[in-house]
């Protein structure tokens, strides 16, 4: 560990604050239809897209008709996205844009790609440059990153809404609130970090693979492509698909030093603002404060214990007599699967940002990651996405455990639990039970099919040396466990040697993909990022109805730093107790044992 | 429902078109416009010819030539090893040999794994190797034990295309390069400062020494046009 390391974590959580505040103060206006100044510039777009669109922008929805526009929009994008990958090689896709001639995918590996992007997962079981086009990459994959971090974010919008709501049942507009979202919070950030990301050397053109003749007398072939413009809203939406098979690892997604931070400030600052958002909704700040209060401290607790563990080094390490402390010129600590130039910390906290968050971007090898190190991506994983979370998924998750963990207050307070001056009842808990515990029901279950059955231990690469122990290593339960995880939070970040695509030519041609791994896979996203979903807006539809009544001597605040504890504790009690026994069978075996499999 | 039928139809193409379309063109246009070096992807360029770019990890190795006069091939691939003259990349795990830049791959491997273990054992013996002078069977570098190799030398990348190595791993095979190529230390040792990226903003991730850049370095500086 180094000093410059612990001052970029530091730094990083001061930084992310300044940023995350006034963009959080910039949203509220936003989604409450004050001015902000971008009005005089889209003020005219928006309403060119409403006509378009044909939707009387000014007409509420209820939860019911929200959801409903929300999920036939949804299904619109899927069948679009598959028909775009499906067709890849189709005559009327210009060869510039498909400079390799590049095959369309496999139906299985598609349904599995196209569910993850749709669900903003965005999990990879194809890699980039080998067999999507550029066309892919832009009409296809580049537009669902936009779009489902807009859903995330309008379902968060909706939520607050209905939370602080006073009139009727209108949750607000679906429409509206995607258009907005798009032209006022990600088309302002997205273009402006494509352009930085540019300078410092992220690449953006149509050229096709360089040819270069090293200066040994070899030759390397270069992969090129669009790729700044995806890169912007990968982070930005916390979507997390890389361009380049290796993600924020490659050098053309992540040039610099530089660029590493940057992107961290990316991927985190909407979820960030978003609290900060609802602080101010709710016309009491507080409430925000303490709500990011609880984030922060889960975030610095994790960041602190994986560069630890990672400056630490790794069991094989050192049995091989690879000396791991730091030297003078030399980060040490467990480098397999780490660039020079993130070094360890900057390795670790980027693993923290992308797996507290529905990110799941990677610049490192989680699967390389020391036992205790990787069982931080799965803690963050088992919490549900709600430190920080994703854009919008973030904040609608944590709400749901705001909600119950004011209801075990009330319960112990033996009160009839209040949230803002609205009574929380039976059917408010049990939404909010079901919309936290889909996700985890969803993980185990497709953990548990997949372990048990030999089509899904097909995926697993340690095979070779399971099967030579005659058993499943700790390492291969964690590459399937970290899978069925990682898509049900909608993450994406994967143990990457899990896989459900067989491709032994570049451009698709012979490959096949591994359909019981891709459907399950698929399912389970869809169903961890719709089934919440509902169940937000259906706690927001019941409670935009409430009656307020002034807070009384016996209401429990929710803004102090009592409220702060209980909701950790909440937290990390529903993650824990489900979890726990899974994740003791996988990264935490690794983590205390020195052993070799 | 029809009313959400037909708003999703128009919304997936009117979003596409400009989100998949609109977006993606202006910034490549912009990009390639305001920032062409870095749009095109740091290209560099000898004698009018690609040699690499300067963002990308190559190998410096040399294909092995066998007794018949020809390139020496294994299961279809070129036979090679680390060129001595010029500093080495880090380890990759790319397939179709180290630094495939047309396809980057993790190397997975567990922290608890045998083929780590094997793997970094490996990796070090090769290093101490490539180190050594032949003749003399000494390191070149007369500190250089197995405690002081730097592990970004013995782990692979990331990426498998990591552009950088460690300034401490520059400093041993600095050793080797002055040595076999009749240069000052402190001349190699010199070019390593000038093509060593710093951290970000002064505290950001961790210093780098740019392989490819330092090797045409050197290579001038032997040609004396340096």
């Amino acid at each position: 560990m180094t000093f410059a390391g612990w001052l970029t974590i530091v730094l990083f959580a001061v930084i992310l604050t300044a940023v995350a505040f006034p963009l959080g103060g910039y949203m509220a206006k936003v989604y409450t239809g004050e001015r902000v100044w971008l009005t005089p510039i889209f003020s005219g777009p928006e309403r060119i897209l409403y006509k378009a669109l044909r939707v009387d922008s000014e007409r509420g929805q209820d939860w019911k008709s929200y959801a409903k526009s929300l999920i036939v929009f949804s299904l619109a994008g899927w069948l679009l996205l598959y028909l775009i990958l499906r067709t890849q090689d189709a005559f009327f896709v210009p060869h510039a844009l498909n400079p390799l001639g590049y095959h369309s995918g496999p139906w299985n590996v598609t349904f599995n790609t196209v569910s993850s992007f749709m669900t903003n997962t965005n999990w990879q079981f194809y890699s980039g440059e080998t067999t999507m086009s550029y066309l892919s990459q832009m009409i296809g994959l580049t537009v669902q990153n936009w779009l489902s971090a807009g859903i995330g974010i309008v379902v968060a919008v909706a939520l607050v809404r209905g939370i602080v709501g006073r009139s009727g049942n209108s949750i607000g507009n679906f429409w509206q609130d995607l258009v907005r979202t798009i032209l006022y919070v990600l088309a302002p950030l997205s273009v402006l970090a494509a352009i930085v990301l540019v300078s410092q050397g992220v690449i953006a053109n149509f050229s096709t693979y360089l040819t270069a003749h090293t200066i040994t007398g070899l030759t390397q072939t270069i992969a090129m492509g669009p790729v700044a413009s995806q890169e912007a809203i990968k982070l930005l939406g916390t979507n997390g698909g890389g361009f380049f098979n290796t993600n924020s690892a490659h050098p053309f997604e992540n040039p610099t030093q530089f660029t590493n931070f940057f992107e961290m400030l990316l991927v985190l600052m909407i979820p960030a603002a978003l609290v900060f958002f609802y602080g101010r909704m709710t016309g009491n700040r507080r409430q925000g404060y303490a709500i990011y209060g609880a984030m922060m401290v889960m975030f610095l607790g994790a960041v602190a214990v994986a560069y630890i563990a990672e400056a630490h080094g790794s069991p094989a390490q050192h049995a091989a007599g690879l000396h791991t402390h730091v030297i003078a010129g030399s980060t040490g600590g467990n480098m397999e699967g780490k660039e020079q130039r993130f070094g360890i910390a900057g390795s670790a906290l980027f693993d923290v940002v992308t797996t507290v968050t529905s990110c799941g971007a990677v610049n490192s090898a989680i699967e390389s990651f020391t036992g205790i190190g990787g069982a931080v991506p799965f803690a963050n994983l088992s919490a549900s996405e709600v430190i920080f979370g994703g854009v919008g998924t973030g904040l609608y998750s944590i709400l749901l455990y705001v909600l119950l963990a004011v209801f075990i207050g009330g319960l112990m307070v033996g009160r009839t639990p209040e949230w803002l001056g609205k009574k929380l009842e039976a059917r408010e808990i049990k939404l909010a039970g079901l919309g936290i515990l889909i996700t985890p029901l969803a993980a185990l279950f497709c953990t548990a099919l997949a372990s048990a059955s030999k089509s899904g231990r097909a995926s697993i690469s340690e095979v070779a040396s399971s099967v030579k122990l005659g058993v499943h290593t700790p390492q291969a339960f964690s590459e399937t466990f970290y899978a069925y995880l990682s898509q049900a939070n909608n993450n994406g970040s994967a143990f990457a040697g899990y896989t459900g695509f067989v491709q032994p030519n570049a451009g698709n041609l012979g490959s096949h993909g591994i359909t019981f791994a891709d459907l399950l896979g698929g399912f389970d996203m869809i169903l961890a990022r719709y089934a919440p979903i509902v169940f937000a807006l259906a706690v927001a539809g019941a409670l935009a109805g409430k009656r307020v009544t002034p807070a009384g001597l016996g209401t429990m605040r929710t803004d102090n730093p009592t409220f702060v504890v209980l909701l950790i504790g909440v937290i990390i009690l529903v993650g824990a107790l489900t979890f726990f026994p899974a994740l003791l069978l996988g990264p935490i075996v690794q983590g205390l044992t020195g052993h070799l499999y | 429902m029809k009313r959400d039928i037909v708003t999703s139809a128009i919304g997936i193409i009117v979003f596409t078109i400009l989100l998949g379309l609109v977006y993606p063109l202006a910034i490549t246009g912009v990009s390639e416009l305001a920032f062409p070096g870095d749009a095109s992807g740091q290209q560099i360029h000898l004698d009018g010819k690609l040699v690499g770019s300067k963002l990308i990890g190559q190998s410096f190795t040399s294909p092995v030539i066998a007794k018949n006069g020809k390139p020496e091939e294994k299961e279809g691939e070129l036979v090679t090893e680390p060129d001595r003259r010029y500093f080495q990349t880090r380890p990759s795990a790319t397939e179709g040999g180290a630094d495939n830049a047309a396809a980057s791959t993790f190397s997975n491997r567990g922290p608890n794994s045998v083929k780590t273990e094997e793997a970094d054992a490996e990796n070090i013996k090769a290093y101490l190797e490539l180190n050594e002078n032949p003749t003399t069977k000494t390191e070149y570098d007369p500190n250089l034990t197995v405690a002081k190799i730097p592990v970004d030398a013995v782990n692979t990348s990331a990426s498998g295309l990591d552009p950088e190595i460690s300034p401490a791993n520059a400093w041993i095979q600095a050793y080797r390069v002055a040595a076999v190529r009749g240069l000052s230390r402190a001349s190699v040792d010199g070019l390593i400062a000038r093509y060593t990226a710093g951290r970000g903003l002064g505290f950001s991730g961790e210093e780098g020494v740019n392989v490819l850049e330092l090797n045409l370095a050197v290579d001038r500086l032997s040609k004396g046009s340096d």
